[in-house]
């Protein structure tokens, strides 16, 4: 793993606003006056398929892909697709996963694919039902991937300051959902 | 100037709008979409006409119209628009352009959305004598665009930017100036036959033209060192006596680095910028000196190749390697960068071994309360055994995935109905054929008058769901709204197919499943060519409109 470089993986099944966190993330790195790169995908990828993103930062940033094992965080909004994405994972890694499944024909057991993050990462293995937190409190489940932004926050895990990714949350989100963004941010720093 | 977190396609943009650009057209599809989605919105403030044309090919007629009446034009498509739009591209070369015109094109290596083909739009360089230039970063994306007009309105002639995904949908730090204000011109088309008629024997003249403008663009681009050499020289480069060289390009080039770095290499590298017309001086200087040369270019080897015919002369002994370290299927990145990298240098390169859990495969699916949920349960249903189902581009592309699975064959944009009258007229099979408003309109009537007037009679479902849904909900022709989001005409579906002499035509609701089963049924016993139009709004574009 380079030293100098951050790299974060942000994966899920599409339609999930996936995008809308790699542009926070890039937008956060860079008011805290890094370099940095992301790669994400748009299209079929989106109409519920895998989605794989990546985000990295630092002094200079070349490409905008890493490998296996590189990853210094991986966010997962869901629990098959985060265990899908421990090919990224090393010691260092933590893995912020989503306690949520969204199911398909063809799915494992739950206890499988969390036996899986468990064999892949025991001790930085953070297992956060965001998605039950953000429709219990703010009665929109679709705010979790930014609830768990703001846990891996507040957990310092993340390679960048709450502030600036709050900052970039008032960059990239649209003026009427900015407070519902906020709130959802916000509300891990109890968790 | 101003620095910000941009997309790729946000920086193609940004760099139009500070080259002045007045026209632009072109067909959504991954990975250029953005461009054209960004434009329709802006557009109007920013005194530029935009358009989502009917498909590639009027796209980048329209653009000529517009270049040839003095407007500075862009053009934006995906890779096989390139195929759609390519007869007017080539004969567009030999007349050359009037004012500017830029053609972003956007490749995506390994498939990530697109079906059809792993295609490189650069092999298109070749045919049509067009120079092309190849962006690896979002920071590129921008300064290459503007390059591309400079070079454009110098020499007169278009100019392709080629993307590929990593690049288009990579966001990075942009340097630009702000754009500023201007008015929406109007263009003068002055006459001018000689230059914009192709007739015999002038069309010659004009090839000859052409091959002349090439040679004067290779030489601008020496001089102007497009392509340049950087690195090599720390005591990791080539400076320990080996000798060895990079050839890299686009998305290549930041793998290479990146796996360079890893590897504590600084190797002298020579990055290709213009791909076409090829600095043929730059290569044999570049290799002259050295033992051996990697060429890191993503797909086919066209690169690799040109340098194969320069060492001919500058340096037979050279070994030249590219495709026989990289894969010429599937994108590049850098492990497979590093691993060359390591057989060329000698040097290691780590992997971590990952165990690569084994895990069903998530397939898209249709969205909750989707229209075509119903026509695929019913198709499915209804039609006898061996029935063909022929598909086309689109969302109902999923009717090829678990659990509808039919879907018998698939091609590009038009091509179920061209394929649907092929098996009809050969077999005495049954074919129902799938294709959506958008393809519909794009390429799918000329299939259909086909069928009318060669007489045979697949049962043709278009999938009428109010919008361009794939590529990320753009506005077309049965719409009523333009590509800037103003009021036009809405054209009907219903009477095109009729006036196209389809007899048996039925329009309906798909969530009224006996209606649609009963002309299923009614319309695969008839002889001639039929037409059921599903009409039903896309789940997601009637939620977004419930929530304004």
């Amino acid at each position: 793993m380079d030293k100098n470089n951050f790299n974060i993986i942000i994966a899920g099944a599409g339609g999930q606003g996936i995008v809308t966190l790699v542009d926070i993330l890039a937008n956060a790195a860079f008011i805290e006056g890094h370099d940095v790169k992301s790669s994400e995908l748009h299209g079929l990828s989106q109409r519920g398929g895998t989605v794989l993103t990546y985000v990295r930062f630092g002094e200079k940033i070349f490409s905008p892909l890493f490998e296996n094992g590189q990853a210094d965080l991986i966010i997962g909004l869901d629990l098959l697709e985060s265990l899908r994405q421990t090919i990224f994972s090393s010691k260092k890694t933590n893995i912020v996963a989503n306690k949520y499944l969204m199911p398909f024909i063809g799915i494992i057991p739950e206890k499988e694919i969390l036996d899986g993050l468990e064999k892949a990462q025991k001790n930085k293995l953070y297992l956060v039902p965001a998605s039950e937190i953000c429709q219990k409190e703010l009665g929109k489940e679709v705010v979790s991937g930014i609830y768990l932004l703001g846990y891996a926050a507040y957990k310092n895990i993340i390679g960048l300051e709450p502030e600036s990714i709050l900052k970039a949350i008032g960059k990239v989100v649209p003026q009427k959902y900015l407070e519902l963004n906020i709130r959802a941010f916000n509300l891990a720093k109890s968790a | 100037m101003k620095k910000e977190v941009l997309l790729g396609n946000e920086a193609i943009v940004q760099a139009a709008l500070e080259a002045g650009v007045d026209f632009v057209s072109g067909y959504p599809g991954c990975p250029a979409a953005e461009v054209g989605d960004e434009f329709g919105k802006i557009a109007k403030d920013k005194g530029v006409y935009f358009e989502w044309s009917t498909n590639e090919k009027v796209a980048l007629e329209a653009a000529i119209g517009a270049s040839f009446s003095g407007l500075k034009t862009l053009v934006t498509m995906k890779n096989f628009g390139l195929n759609v739009c390519s007869e007017a591209l080539l004969p567009l070369c030999y007349t050359g352009t009037n004012a500017p015109m830029v053609v972003v094109v956007g490749d995506d290596p390994s498939c990530w959305s697109s079906a059809q083909s792993e295609e490189n739009s650069r092999g298109y360089a070749f045919i049509a004598h067009i120079p092309v230039l190849e962006p690896s970063d979002c920071q590129e994306c921008h300064d290459f665009t503007k390059l591309a007009f400079e070079i454009s309105e110098k020499f007169k002639l278009p100019v392709i930017l080629r993307t590929t995904i990593r690049v288009a949908h990579q966001r990075a730090p942009v340097q630009f100036e702000e754009a500023g204000k201007k008015d929406l011109k109007t263009g003068n088309f002055i006459k001018n036959p000689h230059q914009y008629v192709t007739l015999p024997p002038r069309v010659l003249e004009m090839k000859r033209e052409l091959l002349e403008k090439m040679e004067k663009i290779r030489a601008y681009a020496e001089k102007e060192k497009i392509n340049f050499v950087e690195g090599g020289k720390s005591p990791f480069g080539a400076a320990q006596g080996k000798k060895i060289g990079i050839i890299a390009s686009g998305v290549g080039y930041l793998h290479l680095m990146e796996a360079q770095k890893e590897m504590g290499l600084d190797l002298p590298v020579l990055k290709i910028n213009l791909f076409y017309p090829s600095t043929q001086k730059t290569i044999a200087n570049f290799i002259k000196k050295l033992n051996k040369v990697l060429v890191v270019e993503e797909l086919d080897g066209y690169l690799e190749k040109e340098v194969n015919v320069i060492a001919k002369e500058t340096n037979p002994k050279i070994k030249i390697s590219g495709k026989d370290l990289l894969p010429e299927v599937g994108e590049l990145n850098v492990e497979k960068v590093g691993l060359a990298l390591a057989k060329l240098t000698g040097k290691k390169f780590t992997i971590m071994k990952a165990e690569t859990p084994d895990i069903p495969r998530r397939y898209a699916k249709l969205c909750d309360g989707c229209p075509h949920f119903y026509t695929f349960s019913v198709i499915k249903k209804i039609a006898p055994e061996n029935t063909i189902f022929g598909g086309d581009i689109g969302c109902y592309m999923i009717a090829g995935m678990p659990p509808h699975n039919i879907q018998d064959y698939e091609f590009c944009m038009g091509s179920s109905l061209g394929i649907a009258h092929g098996v009809r007229k050969s077999t005495n099979q049954k074919v129902i054929a799938l294709i959506g408003d958008g393809t519909f309109f794009h390429s799918g009537i000329a299939g259909l008058i086909n069928t009318v007037y060669n007489k045979s009679n697949p049962l043709i479902i278009i999938l009428d769901n109010r919008i361009t849904a794939m590529t990320g909900h753009q506005n077309n022709p049965g719409m009523g709204k333009n590509g800037m989001g103003e009021p036009a005409e809405e054209l009907n579906i219903e009477e095109i197919v009729r006036a196209c002499g389809v007899k048996n035509i039925k329009v309906l609701d798909p969530i009224n499943v006996k209606e649609l089963e009963d002309t299923v049924t009614d319309f695969l016993s008839k002889e001639e060519v039929s037409v059921i139009v599903c009409k039903r709004i896309c789940a997601l574009l009637a939620r977004r409109q419930q929530n304004g």
